[in-house]
Order: C-alpha cells, then sequence, then structure tokens
C-alpha cells in the first residue's frame, strides 16, 4: 500500500499540543494533591490555633461543666482509656484466632469463602447499625444497661472485622516454607502456628490491630446508642457504671451553640489527635523493634 | 518477641524437657481447633445478630405504618403532629450530602491515584501516602467540627451569604475529604497493578505520558476504579457524625445544597439523644431507617464486590 500525499496530509502527530497537555495534567496532578494535604493542614492547624489556648493540665484533670471556663475531659479520657482495655481483651484474642483459623485451618471452599464475604461486609456495615445492635443485645437482651461494658463490646465488635482482616494479611504474608520446616520436624498444626508462624506474623499483627483500636478510639456513633449522653461528672467505678468518651464529648461541645464551647472541643479534639498520634507511634515503634529478630 | 537465638540460649540453661506424648500434643491440636472455630463465630453472629435485630424492629415499625407510607411518603415528621412516616427526605438528604461527597472525592481522588502510581517519584509518594494515612485515621467527629466551625463560615457563606448554619455543603465537602484517601488508595492499587508492557507498548506507538495514563492505564484498572468510586459513596452513605454536627436536623425534600437538611444518620442520632421512650413507635423509627441505610450500604458493598470479581483484566 502505498502513502499518497493525501495520507501524509492526515498524519498530524502534533506531538508539542499533546506533551503541552501532558504538562497541563502533571500541573493538575499537583494541584489535587496539594488541595488534599492543604485540607488537612488547614483542619490540623485552624483546631490547634483554637484549641491550645484552653488547653492545660486543669482541662486534662477536670470534669465537664456548665461553664466552658471550668470544663475538662476527664471522665471522657478515662472512658476512652476503658473502651480501649475492652477492645483490646475482647476484640484482639477474638479476631487473631479468627484469622488463624482462616489463614492455618480452613480448608480452601465454600465456607470459607462464605466466612470471607461475611467479614468483608461487616466491615462495610455503618459504624451507627454496630449501636443498634448493641443497643438491642447488650444494652436491653443481656441487662448491661447503657453501661461501660456495653459500650466497650460494641465498639469491640465493631473492629473485630478489621482486626482479622489486617491479621490475616500478617498471616499471610509468613512464607510457607516455615510451616513445612515445622510439619517436617513432626510439630503438630498448633505447634507450628503458636511457635512459628505467629511470633513471625506478629510485627504485622501489632501494627493491624493498633490501627483498628485507633479506630475504636475515634469512633462515636454507635456510642450516641449506648451512652446515655447525659452530664457524666464522674468516673466509672466498675464495668456496670455509665460513661462518656472523648469523641462523644467533642460531639456534645461541638453541638451546643456557644462559642466558648467550640473552643473547647476544639482543645478535646487536640487531646484526641494526640492520643491517637501517640498510638500510631507505638505502633511503628513496636513493629520495628519486632522486624529486628525477622530473617528470611 | 522471641528470637530464634534466644530459645537456644534458654533450652541450654534449663535441663531438657521429658517429650510429652504425641497423645497429648494431639489432645491440645484438638482443643485449640475447636476454640478457634469458636472465635470464627462471633463473625457469624454479629452477622446474625445485626439483620435478626432490624428485621425484628422493622417489622414492628411495619404493623403500625404501611410499607408504602414508609418509602414513598414524602414527609417525615414522626416526632411531631400530625405524624408522618414518608423516609424519602432522609434519603434524599442522604444521597444530597454523599452526591457532594463523591463530587469532591471521585475526580480529586482519582487524579491523586493516577499521580501517585504513574508520575510520583518514590520521594514524593512517602510524603504523599503518610498524608492520606493521616486524613483516613481523623475521627470522624473531628469533620464534624472542622465543617460547622471552618468550612460553613470561612468558604461557604462568604461565597453564598444566604446559607444555614447546618447545610448539606459543608458537611458534604467535609465528608468527601474523608473518603478521598480511600478512593486515591484504591484506585492507586489498581492502576500499579497494571502490568508495565501495556504501557511500554503504548510508548512504543508513540504515547505520551498523558496518554499512557489515561487511555492505557486506566480502562485497564477502570474495574478497581469503580470499586472505590463505589465503597466512598457507601462509606459517604454511611458516615454519622460530621453529618450528625453540621447537615442539620430538617428532614426536607431539596437538593438546594445551602440549606438545612437531615440524613438517614442524623436522625438516628437525633433521636438517641433525645428522650423518645425506647418502646414507641417513634423510636421503632430508627430502627426502620437503620434497616433502610444497612439495605443502601449493602447494595453498594455487594455492586463494588461484583465488579472487581467479574469486570477485573487478569494480565499475565
Amino acid at each position: 500500500m502505498s502513502v499518497t500525499a493525501a495520507d501524509r496530509a492526515l498524519w498530524r502527530p502534533r506531538v508539542e499540543q499533546r506533551r503541552r497537555t501532558g504538562r497541563g495534567f502533571v500541573v493538575l496532578c499537583y494541584a489535587a494533591t496539594a488541595l488534599g494535604l492543604l485540607a488537612l493542614l488547614v483542619l490540623i492547624g485552624d483546631t490547634l490555633v483554637k484549641g491550645a489556648p484552653y488547653l492545660s493540665w486543669d482541662f486534662l484533670t477536670s470534669y465537664p461543666s456548665r461553664f466552658a471556663e471550668r470544663s475538662g475531659v476527664l471522665a471522657a479520657l478515662v472512658g476512652t482509656f476503658y473502651v480501649g482495655l475492652i477492645v483490646i481483651v475482647v476484640a484482639f484474642p477474638l479476631g487473631i484466632a479468627t484469622a488463624v483459623w482462616l489463614e492455618e485451618y480452613a480448608a480452601p471452599g465454600a465456607v470459607k469463602s462464605i466466612l470471607q464475604t461475611n467479614i468483608g461486609n461487616l466491615a462495610g456495615v455503618p459504624s451507627i447499625i454496630y449501636g443498634m445492635l448493641g443497643l438491642a443485645v447488650f444494652v436491653r437482651a443481656l441487662g448491661l444497661q447503657r453501661s461501660l461494658l456495653a459500650g466497650g463490646l460494641t465498639i469491640a465488635i465493631l473492629v473485630l472485622p478489621i482486626v482479622i482482616i489486617n491479621s490475616q494479611e500478617a498471616l499471610r504474608a509468613v512464607p510457607s516454607g516455615l510451616r513445612h520446616a515445622s510439619y517436617a520436624l513432626g510439630a503438630t498444626r498448633w505447634e507450628t502456628v503458636r511457635h512459628h508462624v505467629l511470633p513471625a506474623a506478629m510485627p504485622g499483627i501489632l501494627t493491624g490491630t493498633i490501627l483498628a483500636l485507633s479506630r475504636a478510639i475515634g469512633e462515636a456513633a454507635p456510642i450516641i446508642l449506648i451512652s446515655s449522653i447525659a452530664f457524666i461528672a464522674f468516673l466509672p467505678e466498675s464495668l456496670l457504671d455509665s460513661f462518656t468518651i472523648l469523641p462523644i464529648q467533642i460531639f456534645i461541645w461541638v453541638s451546643k451553640p456557644q462559642e466558648a464551647f467550640h473552643a473547647i472541643a476544639a482543645s478535646a479534639i487536640i487531646v484526641l489527635l494526640a492520643l491517637l498520634l501517640a498510638m500510631n507511634a507505638v505502633a511503628i515503634v513496636l513493629r520495628d523493634r519486632a522486624r529486628r529478630g525477622t530473617r528470611w | 518477641m522471641i528470637s530464634v537465638a534466644d530459645t537456644r540460649v534458654a533450652s541450654a540453661r534449663r535441663p531438657p524437657r521429658p517429650a510429652r506424648s504425641l497423645a497429648r500434643r494431639r489432645t491440645t491440636d484438638r482443643t485449640v481447633t475447636a476454640l478457634l472455630l469458636l472465635a470464627t463465630a462471633a463473625s457469624v453472629l454479629t452477622t446474625f445478630g445485626i439483620v435478626l435485630v432490624l428485621i425484628f424492629e422493622t417489622f414492628e415499625f411495619l404493623r403500625v405504618v404501611p410499607l408504602t407510607d414508609f418509602i414513598f411518603g414524602t414527609e417525615w415528621t414522626p416526632l411531631f403532629d400530625p405524624k408522618r412516616f414518608g423516609v424519602l427526605p432522609l434519603v434524599s438528604g442522604t444521597l444530597l450530602v454523599a452526591g457532594i461527597a463523591a463530587l469532591l472525592a471521585m475526580p480529586l481522588g482519582l487524579v491523586i491515584g493516577v499521580f501517585l502510581s504513574e508520575y510520583a517519584g518514590a520521594r514524593t509518594r512517602s510524603i504523599v501516602k503518610p498524608f492520606l494515612e493521616i486524613l483516613a485515621g481523623v475521627p470522624t467527629v473531628v469533620f464534624g467540627y472542622f465543617a460547622l466551625t471552618f468550612v460553613t463560615p470561612n468558604l461557604i457563606r462568604p461565597l453564598i451569604p444566604g446559607t444555614d448554619v447546618f447545610n448539606a455543603a459543608a458537611a458534604g465537602i467535609v465528608v468527601g475529604l474523608m473518603v478521598l484517601p480511600l478512593v486515591a488508595t484504591i484506585s492507586e492499587d489498581a492502576m500499579a497493578a497494571v502490568p508495565r508492557s501495556l504501557r511500554e507498548g503504548a510508548y512504543a506507538l508513540g504515547s505520551t505520558d498523558l496518554e499512557v495514563a489515561l487511555r492505557v492505564v486506566v480502562p485497564a484498572a477502570l474495574s478497581g476504579i469503580a470499586a472505590s468510586f463505589i465503597l466512598a459513596i457507601s462509606r459517604a452513605v454511611g458516615e454519622t457524625m460530621a453529618v450528625a454536627i453540621a447537615a442539620g436536623s430538617t428532614p426536607v425534600l431539596t437538593l438546594d445544597p445551602f440549606r438545612s437538611v437531615q440524613t438517614m444518620t442524623g436522625y438516628i442520632a437525633q433521636v438517641s439523644l433525645g428522650d423518645t421512650p425506647q418502646q414507641s413507635i417513634e423510636f421503632r423509627t430508627i430502627f426502620a431507617v437503620g434497616m433502610t441505610l444497612f439495605l443502601m450500604t449493602l447494595a453498594l458493598n455487594v455492586a463494588s464486590q461484583v465488579i472487581v470479581r467479574r469486570y477485573r483484566n487478569v494480565y499475565q
């Protein structure tokens, strides 16, 4: 087939123009990314500017009050700590055990794939729906009332799928040679998991579970249905006492019309973000320390 | 954590343990298997629990309010007389907020995804990725605070002066920010999975960087990108704290983003915070609304799974 002059006239690669469009897109890329980062910086900066003046030792050690300037986050901080403990005690063992069963025990097939799909879907259920489950099951059916235990269990159930999924990923990253070597030496399945697979997967599991815990600490929606939200000016003395948590305290203060309460809401947000930051730092340190012993 | 070397030292110090009988080790093994299976049952129980609670309470609700009134009714006033139980205003409020969020998060997230996967070098990625993780980790109540005390007074009201204090636009914007990392990360993963040979083929035919990215990589990763969009919408529909703070509590059927609306989650939060008696029909409404919310998010989540499974291009 010969190339005619007419064909040549059609051949217009317009390389310069296409390259210009390309450069324009790169600018757009940077702009979009910068916009995302800027939004985060403004969010944090605005909160710091508004909340920092009210941060003090008194703020951390006082109960909420009708007066913004006398209010503090003590009850909420302690409540958040206890809810975190319940999540650690309930969701971590359950989640890691489920992950071990799914990764190390379950044969591939219908049962496993149904369980896996189920866990994936649970992770996508809106958090407030878990509040309804907690209200119906823990608060009413099990008679726990609007207690710390009911709230903690609800949040534990909420983050369970996240713990499972993150732990599964950590287990999957352990090379199968480790398992084969253990079996070859006559270990039972549980001995293999306990002495070799779990220790090797521990850095990943730790990181994943601490991420799940930080989700638990920041979560408020289900607790709206569980906690009595009333004025909590005492510390819970037992698992069956009423309680409040930091995000709920922030929500209450933001919902008030007075500017003064918005300002201390910002202070409480700084406390919450600092807490989350500290937890994530711990996760990174633990992971790095655990990783140092691992070689394969 | 105990490393291999530590165990060796420890066992050298201790006298050797008498070997446990194989029968005993097998019993332990079987017991543990049973325990693990029991733990696995917890997640199954959770699902059954959620479904049963929602079905039971919704059924009780529907004994009083006809299903057609609930689904097609355009007025939602269960807490005042005359009581009307039409869920559409709540659904429209939810979709309005989620729509604004999607309008922000989908294009922005996709561009960031393309940037991270196709353009950014290792250094840029190591700066941008942690930022996205932090953004994804900010508690939702913080986004609500930001919408109410910054976005509305500083960004929206200067442009549109008549905007309500509580409005769908501010809520939508912060929910969009909230789901932005989700879109960016999942679509980036999908694009990173596109094999290099496809890109090289396109370059060999004379394509520019942009043409490779938008005409080869994005179409090849379309199923993953679509899944990220749907998941983001699902997350936006189910988001509670930010909309409870910033979107308002006025269930009206409107598409005006600068007015106060109410979402399904916002309504559930409002009733839970109030002093409505728990056995009353007014309180039961939250389970009916919860059921609607559950079905919507479940449909979206399943849709995204189906898209990934059915339309994924598998490359060798």
